[in-house]
């Protein structure tokens, strides 16, 4: 979660007035948080770096329709979740790319399999380079739908209305989501965290 | 309460979200079932792995482009 600006009610007012010293400090505040989250969607720099700009001129452009009923902050996250969407269906197909989940037909699909303890600090088992790769193929290998809930409340620490919201879900829907989300990265992650697990990088 | 109860709570309760009756119910069966107790720390070490943390500063490419974005806006409002 970035650092909420104290004065960001009257940095957004004077943005819309058309200070753009303004819009300035609040895209500083946030521009590294956006790329991160646009890099986790698109797993591509490049289409990352497009994702950010676009998401910028977008929220400039669309100031004055910023009604201050969410933070800023979950607003931009808002654009930008859409702009990485239009990326990915660019690259990969309309089809292929949804935030539709697919209708469950074992509901206990998500129980947990693989029960193993990981003891206090599995992760320095691990550099942090190879710790880093660990977790980034471990997202992207969540189906978007889920994906893209775990990103909002876990890595970038919206709380779970704020997530709900700015992907257009219910409450219910949302946790339901963020609680299968965090069961299969737990599963993902198993083979290299558990105390007997060795699995290195491959 | 049962384990599949257990794991629909989850996230609430990583979350501090469950009302007190329901998370006494939930700790008790932590206390005599081992396969939830581990099922709960290595999910919750999963959300410890991957929140809190600092993104990186933006590649100095990423970071021209947008100052040049923003200065961009500015020359076209003024």
């Amino acid at each position: 979660m970035p650092v909420h600006l104290d004065n960001e009610t009257a940095l957004v007012a004077e943005a819309q007035t058309g200070s753009h010293e303004a819009f300035t400090a609040l895209v500083k505040q946030y521009d590294r948080h956006i790329y991160r989250l646009a890099l986790n969607m698109t797993r591509n720099p490049e289409d990352a770096k497009d994702v950010l700009q676009e998401s910028l001129l977008k929220a400039y452009a669309n100031l004055a329709r910023f009604e201050g009923k969410s933070r800023f902050y979950t607003w931009l996250v808002r654009i930008a979740i859409n702009e990485s969407l239009m990326k990915l269906r660019k690259t990969r197909g309309q089809k292929e790319v949804s935030l539709e989940e697919e209708p469950e037909t074992d509901e206990n699909s998500f129980m947990p399999r693989e029960i193993e303890d990981w003891g206090p600090s599995p992760e320095e088992r691990y550099s942090q380079v190879e710790l880093q790769e660990i977790l980034a193929s471990a997202i992207e290998s969540l189906e978007l739908h889920y994906r893209v809930v775990f990103l909002l409340r876990d890595v970038e620490g919206l709380s779970t209305e704020e997530t709900a919201q700015a992907l257009g879900l219910s409450l219910p829907a949302a946790k339901s989501r963020l609680l299968r989300a965090r069961l299969q990265l737990r599963e993902k992650l198993n083979p290299y965290f558990h105390k007997k697990g060795d699995y290195g990088l491959q | 309460m049962v384990c599949n109860e257990v794991i629909r709570e989850l996230s609430n309760y990583l979350d501090g979200e469950l009302d007190p009756a329901l998370r006494q119910a939930l700790e008790k069966h932590l206390r005599y079932c081992a396969d939830c107790s581990i099922v709960v720390s290595t999910a919750r070490k999963t959300v410890e792995l991957f929140c809190n943390k600092e993104p990186l500063p933006l590649p100095t490419e990423v970071q021209q482009m947008v100052e040049r974005a923003l200065s961009e806006k500015q020359h076209r409002k003024t």
